[in-house]
């Protein structure tokens, strides 16, 4: 029960005010619900900068911020157990009066390269919003910190939100600064890598097993132990990614080696899968697989999970999948009573299933998850319902809820099925969710202990 | 390099401590920020946000807004929310970018206040200091513009001890500087509570935990104010100038709580200020010699000022010699270096700080940079956050000198690492 500190209850949605939700008919784009000041819910599941960079083998973080801003990340690893991969150096006023950020960030990095007890192969450096604004010379930095330390690899990332929603966001420069290093190996045919995303590609999932069905070794970032094994990546013939984070630095280090690069987004439609699957077999010159009988499999098992779950209503939220809308629709299209959609804003791979779903379901739910509103409203209501995600789960206050993000990792009908399999389970043995979703980095260990 | 930090975390940054000062109070907090600042505060910083319903946000500031300068969107966006919210005050709050870009934030606030008749104050945080400096802020903002004169509530200030005993009335005395940043343990409020009310006093407001505004609005009339940590110290200041009203600094730990009692009491006869825990501790420095007459204490308490300073007042009745040193901002008077204490800055003076230490009581964090000393964890939730949170002690209840003389050593160099996996489940 939602503990009362403002005086006021909130008004409810309508009466004139702004409400945190809008109907699929009435949905705008890209954001259906208009940006104003922002809540945070308490649920962390997702990866942040720090999660993914950890993946890169060997790999040694800094970030080169002010203190406020640097809390967050620097426990991030702390609760990942890797405080030994992760150090800071702090702004202060002074530097900004000094000269352009150049000096601390130098000597800064220097200082905690030199420290370390070890020297590693790598080195993530992250400016941030305060750099770009006195207008750092970010080539002179990374120049000298190359000249001082040329066994280092330095990757130019940034932790730069003030950029997050008119440019390039944080998550972007990482990925491609993480793939930036690798360079053209002679080329393996039969070589495959899985590159960018925050989650490894399962071997049942439909990509992996086109792939090796084919013949095709598949190489994941995940598998690297080493900075080595992580370079020898560069020999690959074709890069997969299911990251729309990840796609954008993919394309430019694919074409600037002279290979292929693939974004294969993590698609809930079921043309939508046999296209990516379509788009894969065309730049291997293999032969598409018949997705007839994938297809029934995964008709049977959602028509199953309807008939179980006996109009319960459901509520889809953005973290759990990447395609919340995609999913909708194919629940919908099952039978599914899908009432709720938490998404802010809607990207170009969302907006024909938006489409149909203002035309077949126009009284769906779009909700914000980050409107001021959303932290007075009641969240107790939510016993009957399933929540395909954590924020979902959270805001309507539900015990039955699926706990995972970004599609889980699964791709394909072999990810519908997994979903099907994620929300019977999830209807049929709830759990808590103050214990699960305010943890971050769902998949990463979490060493935290949470308030009682 | 100072600012360079190999391995330990910073503190909790003044924004996450001042939305800790002001969470229970009915207002809104609105951080003037891109992104980060919220998620930050209610992950790390904030142990009540799941509950409760604390109006937090931030303003979404992009970069077009900060080079445009387009401060009517946050006036617009924060005036919308005042409507849909209702809170009792805006407070905003400032962080690195409209920091370097100079943003008017007292000109939005009396624009924010006119449009919504709510009052609105900037509290002058940038995101480049610790809770320490960002909860004093708030809590000196609210001694500044909430608290009332005492003839506007009541008519007459608290009555001292005598005349409130010919009443029968109790003195009241309010805590200063309590969120659950220094205070996470269950029962630290409860503690200081019936510590009031054993030393013959009454509890006024709690500054900030389990108080409402207009109990602290009341705070002049209490006949005195006990900090109890480096928070509330700036607003113990301003009550001094404004009201007159004495405050006392320290803790009631074990072994101490009995000087802090007479302490107060003093300073509500007397009407003047007193450290306790210095005080004691420079007392029984000098029962024993002096200052340093036996050397560097052995015994090194690392952490945040009061509490350290009233643990280490705790060993001093105890026979126990032992230093502070204390890593965070605005400690000025609150450590002696006389006793050995030291203010540090950075990574690198803390790990000076602490060697040669035999014992260090502190963060187990610590551990990091004081290899080869004893360490006696006591987790703060201001460094390493919900990372140890069930293990953060009521620091009234801790018997230090027992576990110093008798207590299992406990690992000086390792932390406690999740196992691959641990504490998730789908």
């Amino acid at each position: 029960m939602l503990s009362r500190v403002s005086p006021r209850r909130a008004p409810q949605a309508g009466g004139g005010a702004p409400a945190p939700f809008v109907l699929a008919r009435d949905a705008a784009l890209p954001r259906p619900v208009s940006n104003v000041l922002e809540f945070n819910a308490p649920v962390h599941g997702n990866w942040n900068i720090v999660h993914t960079g950890m993946l890169v083998p060997e790999a040694h973080q800094v970030y080169v911020c002010a203190d406020n801003c640097l809390r967050g990340v620097v426990l991030t690893a702390a609760e990942m157990g890797a405080s030994g991969r992760f150090s800071s150096v702090v702004i202060e006023e002074g530097d900004l009066l000094d000269d352009n950020l150049e000096s601390v960030t130098i000597e800064g990095v220097s200082d905690v390269i030199r420290r370390l007890p070890r020297r590693p192969p790598v080195v993530m450096v992250f400016l941030v919003c305060l750099h770009h604004f006195v207008g750092t010379d970010v080539d002179y930095v990374y120049d000298e910190l190359e000249r001082r330390f040329p066994d280092v690899t330095f990757m130019r990332c940034w932790m730069d939100p003030v950029m997050q929603k008119t440019g390039i966001t944080p998550e972007q420069r990482e990925r491609k600064a993480m793939v930036d290093p690798i360079q053209a190996l002679p080329e393996d045919p039969r070589l495959v890598s899985v590159l960018s995303d925050d989650l490894r590609l399962p071997e049942d999932s439909d990509v992996f097993r086109l792939l090796a069905g084919a013949g095709f070794e598949v190489r994941q970032l995940h598998d690297c132990a080493t900075w080595e094994e992580y370079l020898g990546l560069g020999a690959s013939t074709l890069f997969l990614t299911r990251s729309y984070f990840g796609a954008w630095g993919l394309a430019k280090m694919a074409a600037r080696i002279g290979r292929r690069a693939l974004y294969l987004p993590p698609s809930l439609g079921y043309d939508a899968i046999d296209a990516g699957l379509a788009e894969l077999a065309g730049a291997l010159g293999i032969d598409a697989p018949d997705t007839a009988p994938l297809r029934a499999e995964a008709d049977a098992a959602l028509d199953a999970l309807a008939s179980r779950l006996a109009g319960a209503p459901v509520a889809i939220d953005y973290l759990a999948v990447n395609h919340p809308l995609e999913l909708a629709r194919t629940l919908l299209e099952h039978g599914f009573d899908v009432r709720r959609v938490y998404v802010d804003a809607v990207g170009a791979e969302e907006r024909a299933s938006l489409g149909w779903l203002a035309a077949h379901a126009p009284e769906l739910e779009l909700w914000s998850t980050i409107h001021p509103m959303l932290r007075q409203i009641p969240r107790d209501g939510g016993d009957r319902w399933l929540a395909v995600g954590p924020k979902a789960a959270w805001f309507l206050g539900t015990d039955r809820f699926v706990n995972a993000i970004e599609t889980d990792g699964q791709w394909g009908y072999a990810a519908i099925l997994h979903l099907a399999d994620l929300m019977r389970d999830a209807w049929e043995r709830p759990k808590d969710p103050r214990g699960l979703v305010p943890r971050k980095g769902l998949g990463t260990p979490c060493a935290c202990q949470l308030p009682l | 390099m100072r600012q360079a930090y190999t391995i330990l975390p910073v503190y909790t940054g003044d924004v996450s401590g001042v939305c800790s000062a002001l969470f229970e109070l009915g207002g809104m907090v609105v951080i003037h920020d891109p992104s980060g600042c919220n998620s930050t505060y209610n992950t790390h910083d904030e142990v009540r946000w799941y509950d409760q319903d604390s109006l937090v946000f931030i303003s979404g500031l992009t970069d077009v807004d900060a080079i445009m300068g387009d401060d009517e969107k946050l006036v617009r966006d924060v005036v919308e929310a005042v409507r849909q919210t209702r809170p009792r005050f805006v407070a905003l709050v400032n962080s690195p970018i409209p920091y370097q870009v100079g943003c008017d934030f007292a000109a939005i606030a009396r624009e924010v206040e006119a449009a919504t008749g709510t009052p609105t104050h900037y509290l002058a945080t940038n995101g480049m200091h610790d809770y320490v400096r960002g909860a004093g802020i708030a809590f000196a903002a609210l001694a500044d513009l909430a608290v009332t004169e005492p003839d506007a509530r009541t008519g007459e200030r608290d009555p001292l001890p005598a005349a409130a005993s010919a009443r029968g009335a109790l003195p009241a005395v309010n805590v200063l500087g309590m969120t659950p940043l220094d205070f996470a343990a269950t029962g630290s409020r409860d503690s200081v509570a019936r510590f009031v009310r054993e030393a013959g006093l009454s509890l006024g407001a709690v500054w900030a935990e389990g108080s409402t505004l207009d109990e602290l609005a009341a705070s002049a009339s209490a006949a005195l104010n006990l900090v109890v940590s480096a928070t509330g110290l700036a607003a113990a200041r301003r009550l001094r100038e404004r009201f007159g009203t004495p405050f006392v600094v320290g803790l009631p730990t074990r072994g101490f709580s009995g000087e802090l009692a007479r302490a107060m009491r003093a300073s509500i006869a007397d009407g003047r200020c007193r450290n306790a825990c210095l005080d004691y501790r420079r007392a029984a420095a000098a029962g024993a010699g002096g200052p340093g007459a036996g050397g560097t204490p052995d015994v090194a308490l690392v952490g945040e000022p009061v509490q350290m300073g009233s643990l280490a007042a705790s060993l001093a009745a105890a026979g126990v010699a032992s230093r502070v040193v204390s890593p965070l901002e605005d400690t000025a008077g609150l450590v002696d270096e006389g006793l050995g204490d030291e203010a540090v800055w950075g990574e690198e003076e803390v790990a000076r700080a602490l060697s040669g230490a035999g014992t260090v009581v502190g963060d187990p964090f610590f551990s990091l940079v004081c290899a080869g000393a004893r360490l006696v964890r006591m987790p703060h939730f201001a460094l390493s956050g919900r990372q140890w949170l069930h293990e953060v002690p009521n620091l009234m209840e801790v018997d230090l000198a027992t576990e110093l003389a008798g207590g299992k050593p406990q690992d000086g160099t390792t932390l406690d690492r999740p196992s691959e996996g641990e504490g998730h489940e789908s």
